[in-house]
């Protein structure tokens, strides 16, 4: 089991920390990565975070919403969280500029066991805004790269145009992962894969699956079904990962909102072992 | 420290001191035809000569034949909303020249002593502590308040139709956690320390060595709450129980009683839900956040994404009751039910979670 790291018990889990917009870019449509930096210098120096652990950005009479950092975890000074311009929160953050302030409160939750995963093949599969919280994993890996086996990144989008970080997956495929993608719908001048991001995993052929780890992250439904597909495929439910969602408001296991059976999204996830989270996963309504 | 006798007459002593250290004393009260946790000042504010009446859906006030003080068993209230208020500055925000600034209110310390608290009570104070003080995450209005409180537990000599704190291991004689605890007779109450900072305050009082007839009052009177109580909640695996029966047909049963009212929630002294909102001056330049009781009965409570996730009381009342009594023991180590029947009591078409199980067990091969 991945931990975060300790909390400080001593801190006020409801105080936020004022960060500054210092880079705003547009990613696809209704998607937009922020760049955030901490206006006190002693929390800019002391914050750390694994990849897979939120935030929860803050605008002052607006809300909160729970936020995956999509930066690199080495990241130093500013730390990227790409956003869907969804809900409340969301679209008021649209309205902001560079140098505009919000709090944040974080890291929360579980992070990806990508550390703990050396030797070991690697495989990402993502969905849609999903690639977001998996990105630090990637970059965790690339920075590593000798350390793993054969890396290979899965990736559907509803369409081309609603894929994120293309403009990167050369420079990944270069460092030595796998990518590759499908969409549900494309124009006649889509030359790639149509279809679920499953049907790639069923046609893949797994060197070890043994050896192998996937990382999953996107709607529920496409993670359940990967990972029933990663189980016939010859993993065991413990080489399975997930990334949970729900409501959260807290983020500490306090506020009752989000749990999943026994689960407290928060602080016992948001990245689960799939053998924890799959008597819950699927129930209606739970 | 053998056990003393506070008489009667001095009760008001205990009061005053409480009062005079600096406490708040929160003590039961007649209100509104219920007897209420609030503050009191004087033994003539206790609920002399009351008892209430309790069943599925019922709760009334009767006279009782004697003048006895804490001659009732629980109502409405529970000391959760002192030490977890319904209402709470959690953070505020201001806006600067240079940005938001983002703060804690520095509330000054309630120092509560609580009087009255009976055994299934300490129980719940104790799985409070668990969710607030015990994980990884402490919630500091919880926690000064609590560390500031003192407790003094009275032991029941009754119990109501709904009480099943003997199924639960919580009850009815308070063993633990309070700093006194007593037990009523006619002419005083038997008292013993439980800490020492409960000694301290004992030493204080002029109180006297109880004789044996007096002890054995004591027991008699304790014992007769055992004897009342008469429903039970058989809790043997229960976590596999009900989270194995997620989709038990008697979920959609209790679903057609069932209002989805949050009463339940709103009455149990364990039940933590929470929610936040943005209280905002006119300018929007002063922000506060603020903490209220939720439930997982409210519909919006499971909102996600533009929808919600439990979209019916099938899928509300099952959050509810394997949370309480299952999922609890995953995340906390106990149970989250005391056995205190409030729920039963305040449920206005009288459900009764005790039978509930039952059902599910009894369909369960």
């Amino acid at each position: 089991m991945t931990v975060a790291p300790a909390p400080a018990c001593a801190a006020n889990p409801w105080l936020a920390h004022t960060v500054r917009i210092a880079g705003i870019t547009a990613e696809i449509t209704g998607v937009t990565t922020y760049d955030l930096e901490f206006t006190d210098p002693a929390q800019a120096a002391g914050y750390r975070f694994l990849p897979g652990q939120f935030n929860m950005l803050y605008l002052p009479g607006v809300g909160e919403s729970a936020i995956s950092l999509s930066a690199h975890p080495q990241s130093r000074g500013r730390w990227a969280h790409t956003i869907r311009t969804a809900g409340n929160l969301t679209q008021a953050l649209a309205r902001l500029g560079p140098g505009s302030t919000l709090g944040l409160r974080g890291p929360f939750g579980s992070s990806w066991p990508i550390a703990q995963s050396e030797d070991c093949d690697i495989l990402f599969v993502a969905g849609g805004i999903g690639l977001a919280p998996l990105r630090p994993a990637i970059y965790h890996v690339l920075d590593r790269r000798s350390h793993y086996g054969r890396v290979m990144l899965l990736y559907g989008a509803r369409s081309p145009e609603g894929m994120l970080y293309t403009c990167e997956f050369d420079r990944w495929t270069a460092a030595g992962i796998d990518v590759q993608t499908t969409v549900d719908r494309a124009a006649t001048d889509w030359m790639g894969n149509v279809g679920t991001v499953t049907v790639l995993l069923d046609r893949l052929s797994l060197a070890r699956p043994e050896k192998t780890i996937l990382l999953a992250c996107g709607p529920d439904v496409m993670m359940h079904f990967t990972a029933q597909s990663a189980l016939r495929r010859g993993l065991t439910a413990e080489q399975v990962w997930l990334s949970a969602e729900r409501n959260m408001q807290c983020a500490v296991g306090l506020c009752g909102h989000c749990q999943l059976g026994p689960e407290f999204i928060c602080k016992d996830g948001p990245i689960f072992r799939y053998d924890r989270l799959a008597p819950y996963f699927r129930v209606e309504g739970l | 420290m053998s056990d003393t006798l506070l008489a009667r007459s001095q009760l008001q002593t205990l009061l005053d001191v409480l009062r005079s250290d600096g406490f708040s004393v929160i003590g039961p009260t007649v209100s509104q035809e219920a007897i209420v946790y609030d503050e009191i000042e004087s033994v003539n504010d206790l609920p002399c000569g009351w008892t209430d009446v309790q069943e599925p859906g019922k709760y009334r006030l009767e006279r009782r034949s004697d003048e006895a003080l804490f001659g009732y068993v629980v109502g409405p209230h529970s000391w959760k909303k002192y030490l977890f208020p319904p209402l709470a500055t959690l953070a505020t925000a201001d806006r600067t020249d240079a940005g938001w600034t983002m703060g804690v209110p520095a509330e000054p310390v309630r120092q509560y002593a609580f009087l009255g608290v009976r055994a299934c009570e300490l129980a719940a104070l104790r799985v409070q502590d668990r969710v607030f003080l015990e994980g990884p995450y402490v919630d500091p209005i919880y926690k000064a308040r609590r560390e500031a409180c003192l407790i003094v537990a009275v032991n029941c000599t009754q119990a109501a139709s709904t009480c099943f704190c003997t199924s639960m291991n919580t009850g009815p004689r308070c063993t633990a956690g309070f700093d006194l605890a007593l037990t009523e007779l006619p002419h005083g109450f038997v008292v013993e320390a439980g800490s020492d900072r409960g000694s301290a305050l004992l030493a204080r009082l002029p109180v006297r060595e109880a004789a044996d007839d007096e002890l054995t009052q004591a027991d008699q009177a304790r014992a007769e709450a055992v004897k009342d109580i008469t429903r039970t909640l058989n809790t043997d695996g229960i976590r596999d129980l009900l989270l194995n029966n997620l989709e038990h047909p008697r979920w959609d049963d209790v679903a057609t009683r069932c209002l989805s009212c949050t009463n339940c929630t709103m009455v149990c002294p364990t039940c933590f839900c929470s929610s936040v909102t943005e209280v905002s001056d006119l300018q929007g330049d002063h922000v506060e956040r603020e903490r209220h009781w939720d439930s997982c009965f409210n519909l919006d409570f499971s909102y996600m994404n533009g929808g919600l996730v439990r979209n019916n009381i099938r899928s509300r009342y099952r959050q509810w009751l394997t949370h309480k009594l299952a999922s609890w023991i995953d995340q906390f180590g106990s149970s989250g039910c005391v056995g205190c029947g409030r729920c039963i009591t305040w449920c206005p078409v009288g459900i009764d979670l005790t039978q509930e199980v039952a059902a599910i067990r009894e369909t369960t091969p």
